[in-house]
């Protein structure tokens, strides 16, 4: 080094004291790489350390999202299944009380119709009743007044006096069935 | 490294190495030594900035969710920076400042890196120049960052008087103004500066001194593969040197912008 040192007609170089044309290229290239990889690599490096997060994070979130989803469905159905239940125990009381509603209606409706056959019963049973006695009262009577003319062998000839006569005869009878 | 080969070729090894082994003749214009524009130096910064551009650029054309090898590399690298430098000093605050430690981290380290590397064989910040910008911009952003966050007078105030009894502070706020804005800066470019001159240094002695010897004397011989054994294990030294100074440059400027941000002393 010394005959170079020597042709260049250097002698020494101090090296604490640093030269500044090397501080110039350095500074430059070194503000090139800055702006390259601060621009361009890292803060892509940054999103995609971001992105591998989210990726993660996301994935973890969807699924609880879901899970969040099927327990909410499941409370639907249960709170459907649970509204269904009580709407068949509605419907079921409902048709009990209407069925004892019909039963009520048609007892009710027998009741009367029996009532109704009962009375008309007892109204013809009455008539005839009238009817028969009425008849009754004719023929006993005719057949007493004969009977009396036979026993007494005389004809009564005046009917009127001979009815009457019977007509006292059975109201008499009649009081005394009376009292 | 032209100077090397060119000492020799002219089978004169210049024994003990000198400080003017550092400053190689320039490439354009060829051999000029006061021409500083274009040298093996200045080419190397370049070819550091190109390879990892192109790197990170084609580790990075396509970012995918599930990474490819390369991209998982790539993002390796800057995870460690964001996470166990920018986050584990600043806290969460940390991310935003991630992108810049995480070039300058690289750029050390590969300018660093050539030290050891065949046919470079030195490295740029071995020239204080590179370590001191880089010193400068942390030292400029660890300040701006701190007046940004507390304000100008809140920011001195914090920085140079610590929580201490009133009588001691006449003796604190001087060596505070001192070690906070007068060395870090200074400190942060002369250790990485030192220690990858010294590493060359180290280097050019052994190869240089085996050169010597067999040059000296033939009988001297096994003593010259001695020293070139020396050289390879120096070569390992030199590897643990450059990835643990470019880490402390990263965080030591992280700390200082840590301290920056810092509420309390």
């Amino acid at each position: 080094m010394f005959f170079l040192a020597a042709e260049g007609g250097e002698s020494t170089h101090n090296p604490i004291i640093p030269i500044w044309q090397e501080i110039v290229v350095g500074s430059v290239a070194f503000a090139v790489l800055c702006f390259v990889l601060m621009k361009f690599v890292f803060p892509r490096m940054e999103q995609t350390f971001q992105a591998r997060v989210d990726a993660i994070e996301g994935g973890i979130k969807r699924a609880e999202a879901a899970q969040a989803e099927a327990n909410q469905l499941l409370d639907q159905y249960r709170a459907q299944l649970a509204e269904a239940r009580t709407d068949a125990a509605r419907i079921r009381d409902d048709a009990r009380a209407d069925a004892d509603g019909i039963r009520q209606d048609i007892l009710a409706k027998a009741r009367e119709e029996s009532d109704r056959i009962i009375a008309a019963g007892k109204e013809q049973l009455a008539a005839e009743r009238a009817t028969i006695v009425r008849e009754l009262r004719t023929e006993v009577g005719t057949i007493a007044v004969d009977l009396a003319s036979k026993i007494v062998g005389e004809s009564l000839a005046d009917e009127a006096r001979r009815k009457g006569t019977v007509d006292r005869f059975l109201s008499g009878l009649e009081s005394t069935g009376a009292r | 490294m032209f100077g090397q080969a060119n000492v020799l070729a002219q089978g004169e090894a210049a024994f003990p190495p000198s400080v003017e082994d550092f400053y190689l003749p320039s490439i354009l214009p060829w051999g000029a030594h006061d021409s500083y524009w274009f040298t093996k130096i200045t080419a190397m910064v370049w070819i550091a900035v190109g390879i990892l551009i192109i790197f990170f650029l084609v580790t990075y054309r396509k970012p995918q969710l599930v990474p490819t090898k390369k991209q998982w590399l790539a993002e390796s690298i800057y995870g460690f920076v964001r996470n166990n430098i920018a986050v584990d000093m600043i806290g969460h605050a940390g991310v935003r400042f991630a992108p810049y430690f995480t070039t300058l981290f690289c750029f050390v380290l590969l300018t660093n890196f050539f030290a050891i590397l065949p046919f470079f064989q030195i490295s740029p910040n071995s020239h204080i120049a590179f370590p001191a910008f880089l010193a400068l911009i942390s030292y400029l952003l660890f300040n701006y960052i701190g007046i940004r966050h507390h304000g100008f007078v809140k920011y001195f105030k914090n920085s140079l008087i610590p929580p201490a009894p009133w009588y001691i502070l006449p003796l604190l706020i001087p060596i505070e103004l001192f070690s906070t804005f007068l060395v870090r800066p200074f400190s942060l470019a002369v250790r990485l500066f030192a220690n990858m001159f010294a590493g060359h240094m180290l280097l050019l002695v052994f190869t240089l001194g085996g050169f010597a010897m067999l040059s000296a004397n033939a009988w001297l011989a096994p003593v010259s593969v001695l020293s070139w054994v020396m050289t390879i294990a120096l070569t390992f030294l030199e590897f643990l040197v450059i990835c643990l100074q470019a880490y402390v440059f990263t965080v030591l400027s992280a700390s200082y912008v840590q301290g920056a941000l810092a509420d309390e002393h």
